[in-house]
């Protein structure tokens, strides 16, 4: 199983998580003991520059094929996995530039955080609607272009009026996104890159647990 | 004999164009602006669900209406770059949102004294054949962001501008600026100031802002610059010959829109095609491929016989240090020997997202250096050495000859201080980023800033006004 998605081979990753269900194997081990193992792998190789983008793509197509298949039977037995936490993504109102976006919610998927895609061009509506919906941990906006960019002011004012934050937490990203424009328009945190983005979302779950656990 | 560089066979260049040609019709292209799809409907192009089927015979109508050069003129309306043929330009790259700091060597958020420092620089250097709106200034409100920095540069600068505005509301104002420095928009479009880059957003798709573009440019008559920017193995084939099919496919697409709105407006093909980085996701500027992609993408268009444009010059690197200098210098020497008639992105630091003017100093070096290689290696006099021997006999005393004063200067290019070339003596040697700050303050200490009739100026003022009124900024600029 974890040969199945180091290699991301699709294929093989099904077909085990067929034998897996036909077995009786308990599909949260299979993920948590066979699959996750490979991914963790994956993720460990792209960051240390020993796989590549396409390579880690094939990875998280092949888990989310063996997942596909494994979760009704996890939904049957009430089990669920865990994950590093819930994030709403999608590029601001008006971009239709997704490439980065979808880089960062492979990784991010990759590594463990459960991914909500609302594809290009969202409205703030829509980001508020979503994170509530699954009680998200951040909402991610990306804009490739300086005229976008005012959408992920857009969205973090809406979801400061709607009462989400501070609780849920507002990351943005883009080409023209600099320190600066994430301090003026009040966000938690901005990356340059996808790598970026998995530090930078690893950190505010980080943030947050402690806060969570702190005596008041 | 003037040394050229070829990456395409022309058996190559027919296959990419046959295989760009059945891409615009399968899948087709995505098109977003009404006007556009009534345009196209109305020349027989079958759109359905935003995309449309532009069939070779259109395209090659459209071809045929395309200027093979053109001139962009200075203030005093002498002809200054000339698009076409193998003539060479290079302008300092655009639309950076950051500078370097040389004082602290961090990138900061650029503002208009950024852009006026490239400016006065680019000004006051012959490498540099054209102005560019170099830096967005966060300093100024960004609903009139493009109109803004095209106004920085009139003020500043009597060469031509490479420029592109950033919405399709901010076009017309900013062709009304350059109308207002021309006298009007008659002088404009015979003597055109200014060429604006406009960018279909890869794979095969001409977005609303992009398309409305080219229509209001091409009825204007004021030139275009397609910039197709495939990232290969990202928004593109990884192939390289699958990137410069697809950036056919779009640009084609794009001098079709053009064409029919305004055929026999002049028009580029012109692009930023890089390989996509396996790594970090990135478009490496520096990388050998993406010099590589610019190169065979100018081919395809010098094989129909268009203007050609291209993005080199630039880098990767944070700083102006060595990998700065080895990818910059490369490429300009690439551009060069391909012959690509406008090659924009000196000065630019960290993947076009920092500008430098110390870097830019340096790519002027790489540049010069550039054209004394496309010079190539001329015969002088009679003889190629004998005559001179004759002279001299054994002794050696080649220093002593007239022909060694006469042809020198024709025969070496001499560098600025930028260039370090002294034996080591007295004092402690710098490197090239010392230099070149030097180098930067000796250049701003002999810029000397356009006398502009106080009625253009003024009109300028009322323009920029009005926009920012209309932007809902009135007070901006008074």
């Amino acid at each position: 199983m974890r040969q199945s998605i180091i290699d991301g081979t699709s294929d093989t990753a099904a077909e085990l998580a067929q034998q897996a269900l036909a077995n009786g194997i308990d599909p949260l081990e299979a993920v948590n003991q066979g699959f996750a193992a490979g991914i963790t792998f994956a993720g460990d190789q792209f960051g240390c520059g020993q796989m590549f983008l396409p390579d880690l793509l094939a990875s998280a197509e092949a888990m989310k094929t063996a997942i596909n298949i494994l979760e009704p039977e996890m939904l049957k037995r009430g089990s669920q996995r865990e994950t590093l936490g819930k994030i709403v993504l999608g590029t601001a109102r008006g971009d239709i530039h997704d490439i980065g976006k979808n880089l960062v919610a492979t990784i991010l998927s990759a590594s463990g955080f459960q991914i909500f895609d609302l594809g290009t061009s969202v409205s703030p509506e829509q980001f508020v609607a979503k994170a509530k919906e699954v009680d998200a941990d951040i909402v991610g906006i990306s804009a490739l272009l300086t005229t976008t960019m005012a959408g992920q002011k857009a969205v973090i004012e809406a979801l400061d009026r709607s009462g989400l934050r501070p609780r849920v937490k507002a990351i943005i990203g883009g080409a023209a996104v600099t320190q600066k424009w994430a301090a003026e328009i009040g966000a938690d945190g901005y990356s340059r890159n996808a790598i970026d983005a998995l530090e930078l979302a690893k950190n505010l779950m980080s943030t947050m647990a402690n806060k969570e656990t702190a005596p008041a | 004999m003037r040394p050229r560089i070829r990456l395409l066979t022309p058996e190559i260049i027919g296959r990419i164009l046959g295989e760009a040609f059945e891409l615009l019709m399968s899948p087709g292209v995505r098109v977003g602006s009404a006007p556009v799809i009534e345009l196209l409907q109305s020349a027989g192009v079958e759109v359905n669900d935003g995309v449309a089927r532009i069939p070779e015979p259109l395209v090659q109508n459209c071809l045929a209406s395309a200027p093979r050069d053109f001139y962009l003129y200075n203030r005093q309306g002498e002809k200054a770059v000339h698009y076409g043929g193998d003539h060479v330009h290079f302008d300092p790259g655009s639309c950076c949102v950051q500078m370097l700091d040389p004082d602290t060597l961090e990138a900061r958020p650029s503002e208009t004294r950024d852009l006026v420092r490239l400016i006065q620089v680019t000004e006051t250097l012959p490498q540099f054949a054209a102005q560019s709106t170099a830096v967005v200034c966060n300093d100024a409100p960004s609903a009139i962001g493009d109109l803004y920095r095209l106004f920085v540069v009139l003020q500043n600068s009597d060469k031509p501008v490479v420029t592109g505005s950033f919405s399709a509301a901010g076009l017309p104002s900013m062709i009304d600026l350059l109308a207002a420095d021309s006298g009007s928009r008659d002088n404009l479009r015979r003597k055109p100031r200014a060429v604006f880059d406009v960018c279909p957003s890869p794979p095969l798709n001409w977005s609303e802002f992009g398309s409305h573009n080219l229509l209001d440019l091409a009825r204007a008559g004021v030139p275009a610059e397609i910039v197709s920017m495939p990232l290969a193995g990202g928004t593109a084939p990884v192939t390289l010959a699958g990137s410069v099919t697809q950036h056919a496919a779009e640009v084609l697409a794009g001098i079709t829109l053009h064409q029919l709105a305004g055929p026999g407006s002049p028009i580029v093909w012109g692009g930023a095609p890089a390989i996509f980085d396996m790594r970090t996701g990135g478009a490496p500027m520096g990388a050998v491929e993406t010099a590589m992609l610019n190169m065979a993408c100018a081919e395809v268009g010098k094989h129909l016989g268009l203007p050609t444009h291209g993005y080199l010059v630039a880098t990767d690197s944070k700083f102006v240090d060595a990998q700065a200098g080895a990818e910059s210098a490369r490429s300009a020497m690439l551009g060069a020997l391909t012959g690509i008639n406008m090659i924009s992105g000196a000065g630019m630091l960290d993947s076009l997202a920092c500008h430098s003017v110390e870097k830019l100093v340096i790519d002027a070096e790489s540049i010069a250096s550039a054209y004394r290689l496309v010079r190539g290696i001329e015969v002088r006099g009679e003889t190629v050495a004998t005559a001179m021997f004759a002279q001299t006999g054994l002794s050696g005393e080649f220093l002593k000859l007239k022909e060694t004063r006469a042809l020198f200067r024709q025969e070496q290019h001499l560098p600025s201080s930028v260039i370090d070339r002294s034996a080591r003596g007295s004092q402690p040697p710098s490197d090239a980023f010392t230099r070149a700050r030097a180098r930067v303050d000796e250049l701003l200490s002999i810029y000397q800033k356009p006398s502009l009739p106080e009625e253009v100026l003024r009109t300028f003022q009322t323009i920029v006004e009005r926009e920012a009124d209309r932007a809902g900024i009135a007070t901006a600029f008074r």
